[in-house]
């Protein structure tokens, strides 16, 4: 009878987030996660192709208003995911914990350093603009000024190794995405994709508009090719890519994007060996941003 | 009755005189002499050395006002390829080794060089590919000189582009460009790879390989150490054997879409650093509010400008509904003044088309565009007997999807669409894969920049068109391709960032 405790856990059904909503998976099926020591964690959702559209639809309808937002007003949004995700520390370092097999001390360290990152990506909002674009002298009586303008909608291929990819990865994949005012769908890192579902709830808390991000925890080859191949996507991030299939996979989902000229952002060559930690440089910011120049004649 | 008559004579005659031309400007032709000896044949300039092609294939290039054949040209062959690959990276370890400030030199040398023999290079670039002299001569070869002005300028300051301290060339860049701006193509390649550090390797049109080869030469009186620059000539097979090539760090293409999605699947996987100038069907926006006069100059610009072989070509006229007659009215009788014949005559508008298979694929598309119901309407003007030509052609009742507003037919071919509201300008401006550029005419500036910021192109004119800058950033959004060519941003597909 030594096994039976006063008071029972009450445990949580793993969830896809898509649209801003909380659906199960259109397959009706979830598989089992477990820890790094093959302790059963918990089912997660069994996202499907079918899912994964849904969610670049959502992700579609959620362009115009997040990309149109203002910058202060998106910068405001992302510290408040910081603001949320500081609230349930705790719960996210079990959950790092549990993913990536690393002591309670360093959990709750890579906990932090992904807080600190929604922070830093809500600072870049709103000097992006300023950085990418500006006024170019051109040889003529012109105004003539280049501003940088989001790609549209992201699909990502989470982190699937390297230190701190279960959380802090995902929200290195995320955050510049979105704080360039694009919209994304992420394919959660298919071993450990707790970390990945509960952002879904911080971020639904957070006053980002439903559709901006989505997450679909499944087989990363189901996930994958359908965000590469689909027309109404206009950026691929494949950080997880080879990592989760191989480099064969990566190179074609790579040759899957090109049909509709998506621009990629290619995996490291040896993710396992990626520390996420290190500060991230603006790469993953320009990557899906467009250069957009507009002319006019100056004279009176 | 004989009073009447005398007033009334002067009256006819000068109705007579107007349709006979009163305006009519006489033969003003430049010497073809100018474009200095041109040779009967040609083989590849590998590690600076004009050198013979490893293949016995040669390709020949004519000129499409006269059809007459200009010279021979080698077909690249894998090996020449190769060659070309293996100079080019024998010479990157100095020339990346080789402090900016140096590098900025050789590249200023060069732009003095150009502008030196601008008249030159202006002459032989109409001859070889079709277009008026006065455009070669007043928009191509300045804009050359330009951007090697431009990057030269980069080439020390690197560390303060804004892709971090000490930016890292790639290694050789395998470059392919297009016919329609053979020079210009080049300089837009050359010029930032140079700055950056990087060698390079590029194949030129096979319908207009003159200009680069002749460029090679500019290379040498500039003193360029061998290899930074290759020049393989070739058709589509050598383009592919560059893209291809294993030891190419980074390719650049700028031409028609499939063939870029073609290279860009070619290359997954494989680590080379790609950037894409693909196709375009802009929309040439013009709002009810638009000084008409200048909008009619603006559109026959936009698509009449390099007899339409221009990928950001406003060959979408999207017209608000209320002014249409008004307009279409103006722009017929200005498409009635556009002189087309010889490029070589400087009065000339509209010079030949660039060949023999393009003017195919013009004639087909306006044929699909009448059998589709849209109404064609040319000014009646007089075509040379030899040669591609093609009469600037508007097409009216076009829908969105007909294929003359479809696709991209690269030549001198409006299709005009309406609009009631801006809402519906921008819902259908946007309605296409492409997202190179667009027009807006309106006088009204907050019109101006609600318009542009919904647009989905990398250029804007905005109460203009076809301007370029070497200073200004310019590429596509969607399937017009990726990455910036001009500007800091241009720097960022020649670098490891």
């Amino acid at each position: 009878m030594s096994d039976i405790s006063l008071r029972l856990d009450v445990l949580k059904t793993y969830k896809l987030y898509v649209g801003g909503k909380f659906p199960r998976s259109e397959s009706g099926r979830v598989y089992e996660v477990t820890d790094s020591k093959g302790q059963w964690l918990g089912n997660a959702p069994l996202g499907t192709r079918k899912d994964t559209r849904d969610a670049v639809l959502a992700a579609r309808a959620a362009v115009k208003g997040w990309s149109g937002a203002t910058a202060y007003n998106r910068g405001q949004v992302l510290y408040r995911v910081a603001e949320m995700l500081q609230g349930r520390r705790e719960q996210f370092a079990a959950e790092v914990a549990a993913a990536e097999g690393v002591g309670a001390k360093k959990a709750a360290a890579l906990v932090d350093t992904a807080i600190d990152r929604w922070v830093w990506y809500a600072g870049w909002t709103d000097k992006i603009a300023q950085i990418a674009g500006g006024a170019n002298p051109v040889a003529g009586p012109f105004f003539n000024l280049s501003t940088p303008e989001p790609s549209g909608v992201i699909g990502v291929v989470a982190p699937q190794t390297g230190y701190g990819h279960s959380l802090l990865g995902l929200v290195e994949v995320i955050a510049p995405a979105i704080a360039a005012g694009n919209t994304v769908v992420v394919a959660a890192a298919a071993d450990a994709p707790m970390p990945a579902l509960s952002l879904g709830e911080v971020l639904a808390t957070s006053d980002l508009p439903g559709g901006v991000v989505n997450i679909i925890s499944g087989k990363t080859a189901d996930i994958a090719p359908t965000l590469a191949t689909h027309q109404d996507v206009n950026g691929l991030d494949l950080a997880g890519a080879i990592a989760a299939e191989g480099p064969g996979a990566a190179a074609a989902l790579e040759a899957g994007a090109a049909d509709t000229l998506k621009r990629v952002i290619r995996p490291a060559l040896d993710p396992s060996t990626q520390d996420w930690t290190q500060a991230p440089g603006t790469e993953r910011l320009l990557s899906f941003l467009e250069t957009k120049t507009v002319w006019h004649p100056m004279g009176i | 009755m004989a009073k009447n008559k005398k007033t009334e004579e002067p009256q006819a005659q000068a109705v007579a005189t107007a349709k006979a031309g009163l305006f009519e400007y006489a033969p003003a032709p430049e010497s073809p002499a100018a474009a200095g000896d041109i040779a009967t044949s040609y083989g590849h300039f590998i590690g600076g050395e004009f050198v013979d092609s490893s293949g016995s294939e040669a390709l020949k290039t004519v000129n499409p006002a006269t059809e007459q054949v200009l010279a021979e040209f080698a077909h690249g062959t894998d090996e020449d390829v190769d060659r070309a690959v293996a100079a080019a990276r024998k010479a990157f370890t100095d020339w990346s080794a080789l402090p900016g400030s140096e590098r900025a030199k050789y590249l200023f040398r060069i732009a003095r060089i150009i502008q030196e023999r601008s008249r030159e290079l202006a002459v032989l670039e109409s001859i070889d590919n079709g277009k008026p002299i006065r455009e070669t001569r007043d928009v191509d070869l300045p804009l050359v000189a330009a951007h090697f002005f431009y990057y030269a300028g980069w080439a020390d300051k690197l560390d303060f582009a804004g892709y971090g301290a000490n930016p890292r060339p790639l290694g050789v860049a395998g470059q392919v460009i297009p016919w329609n701006f053979p020079l210009l193509m080049l300089a837009w390649k050359i010029a930032p790879a140079l700055a950056t550090g990087n060698t390079v390797v590029l194949k030129p049109a096979e319908t207009t390989p003159l200009t680069a080869l002749r460029f090679a030469e500019i290379c040498r009186q500039a003193g360029l150490p061998k290899g930074v620059v290759n020049i393989v000539t070739g058709d589509g097979r050598t383009g592919a054997a560059l893209t291809a090539h294993p030891d190419v760090s980074k390719v650049a293409f700028t031409g028609s879409t499939p063939v870029g999605r073609a290279i860009a699947k070619q290359l997954a996987g494989s680590r080379k650093k790609l950037s894409l100038e693909l196709g375009g069907k802009a929309a040439n926006i013009v709002f009810d509010d638009a000084p008409i006069d200048q909008a009619v100059e603006g559109i026959v610009n936009g698509i009449f400008f390099n007899q339409g072989h221009v990928c950001c070509a406003g060959s979408r006229l999207l017209v608000q509904e209320s002014i249409q007659d008004e307009l279409l009215d103006a722009l017929k009788r200005r498409m009635d003044t556009l002189r087309v014949g010889d490029p070589l005559d400087k009065n000339t508008d509209i010079g030949a088309i660039n060949s023999a298979a393009q003017l195919a694929r013009i004639t087909e598309l306006t044929a699909a565009g009448e059998a589709e119901g849209a109404e064609r309407w040319s000014p009646s003007c007089d075509l040379p007997g030899t040669g591609f030509w093609f009469r600037p052609t508007l097409f009216t009742g076009v829908s969105q999807a007909h294929r003359i507003a479809r696709e991209e037919i690269f030549g001198p071919v409006l299709s005009v669409l309406t609009f009631r509201t801006p809402a519906e300008a921008v819902e259908k401006a946007n309605n296409t894969p492409y997202g190179l550029s667009a027009g807006i005419w309106t006088e009204k500036g907050s019109r101006i920049l609600w318009t542009a910021s919904r647009l989905r192109a990398g250029v804007v004119w905005a109460n203009t068109f076809n301007k370029f800058d070497p200073t200004s950033p310019f590429g596509g959004y969607k399937e017009s391709g990726y990455g910036r060519e001009g500007g800091r941003h241009g720097l960022e597909a020649y670098l490891d960032v």
